[in-house]
């Protein structure tokens, strides 16, 4: 197979596009098409100060070394969930990539902070570790953005985590999750950072394939509580469509966004959307309810947080300079 | 050639296409890259009896 653009051998065969691309070529067109989201979603505008949260995998090492490439200075921040031989792995990792990179990385660590590992504190919580991670993670990564200045949280959320999402949503008429992923969510001044997701329209694949052929090294192994996620199995069943219909999680999440626009500009609006937004009387972080849940979980737990953050790496982001080129 | 996949290592004694490895093994190509001699390669690639493979599984949880 030839690369489409230069005649040399591929590296990749992109059968969703119809085209197969070498090395080069091919972190060309990936690099174009974060930017274009970027660019065209209006993710990351001049001014911003984005910072990415990494996990040591290889979407969010991807778009941190990207977005730089880019010209798009930003940190990272890792929440280390004392997962004993994967968590220490994972900022290795993490600390190589902001070593070539220069830029700084913060370090949330649950286990000296919160007392517990992600384990523990799932079961204090009576939740299944991916849930409790998904809501610690949530807040404290508003919280570094609130605390610390940044603008915009970055994500590496790509296209086969938003089809999975979306698939199980619909599979069982989640109404209340399903019209809330969006590529971009808009700040609550003073309660909720932006955040956004470059990698939207990317798929896994693309993603492992620019991480190995920019050389990034990144954690291949799976982290030990996803195992039998059901968004992994959601991920198995859609590319089993996508390997006998290419460009079917593409034509899923593209149409999800269609509908998403024609809601918003008929005006509906969906029941949690109608629901009033209040804001936790501890930190101020939305809620439905008088405290959110983390600072719940805190008290219930008898858990004490400062919000402690590790500083890995000498470089700050200078917030006079544009971030966009 | 000596394939690396999931953590174990495979032996297989003669030349095939990238494709007919990952049939073998039973995995989807949208799922899996495949590493030949630290580079990637496609699916109409021929790996040879001295080649150093490393099948790559792309799909992350969470």
């Amino acid at each position: 197979m030839k690369c489409r653009v230069c005649g040399q051998p591929a590296s990749i065969n992109l059968r969703s596009y119809k085209t197969a691309l070498c090395d080069s070529d091919f972190l060309s067109f990936f690099e174009k098409r974060v930017r274009t989201t970027i660019e065209k979603y209006r993710l990351i505008t001049e001014g911003d100060i984005p910072i990415v949260a990494v996990s040591g995998g290889k979407d969010s090492l991807s778009l941190w070394y990207l977005m730089n490439k880019l010209g798009i200075e930003c940190d990272g921040v890792y929440i280390d969930l004392g997962i004993e031989g994967y968590s220490d792995t994972s900022l290795d990792k993490i600390k190589k990539v902001a070593d070539a990179l220069k830029r700084k990385v913060y370090v949330f660590r649950i286990r000296s902070v919160l007392d517990k590992g992600i384990d523990g504190l799932a079961r204090a919580m009576k939740r299944v570790p991916c849930s409790a991670c998904g809501m610690i993670k949530r807040y404290i990564m508003n919280r570094i953005c609130m605390d610390k200045g940044y603008n915009v949280l970055v994500t590496g959320h790509n296209l086969d985590d938003e089809a999975s999402a979306l698939f199980g949503n619909v599979l069982y008429w989640k109404k209340e999750y399903l019209w809330k992923k969006d590529i971009v969510l808009e700040a609550k001044e003073g309660h909720l950072s932006k955040k956004v997701k470059p990698l939207f329209l990317c798929s896994e694949r693309e993603s492992a394939a620019y991480a190995i052929m920019s050389d990034i090294d990144y954690v291949y192994e799976e982290c030990p509580f996803s195992m039998n996620a059901k968004s992994i199995i959601y991920k198995g069943m859609l590319n089993t469509l996508e390997e006998s219909s290419p460009g079917t999680k593409l034509m899923f999440v593209k149409g999800y966004l269609r509908a998403l626009k024609d809601m918003g500009s008929a005006g509906e609006t969906t029941r949690e959307e109608a629901r009033e937004t209040k804001y936790c009387v501890n930190c101020g972080y939305p809620t439905y309810g008088e405290k959110c849940s983390f600072c719940w979980a805190l008290e219930k737990f008898g858990l004490h947080c400062s919000l402690k953050f590790d500083e890995y790496g000498s470089y700050s982001i200078d917030s006079e300079r544009a971030v966009m080129t | 050639m000596k394939v690396e996949w999931d953590g174990k290592s495979y032996e297989f004694a003669k030349p095939m296409l990238v494709a007919r490895l990952l049939e073998e093994l039973s995995l989807n190509r949208e799922a899996h890259l495949v590493v030949a001699n630290n580079k990637l390669v496609t699916e109409d690639y021929r790996l040879e009896v001295h080649d150093d493979v490393k099948v790559i599984r792309v799909i992350s949880g969470g």
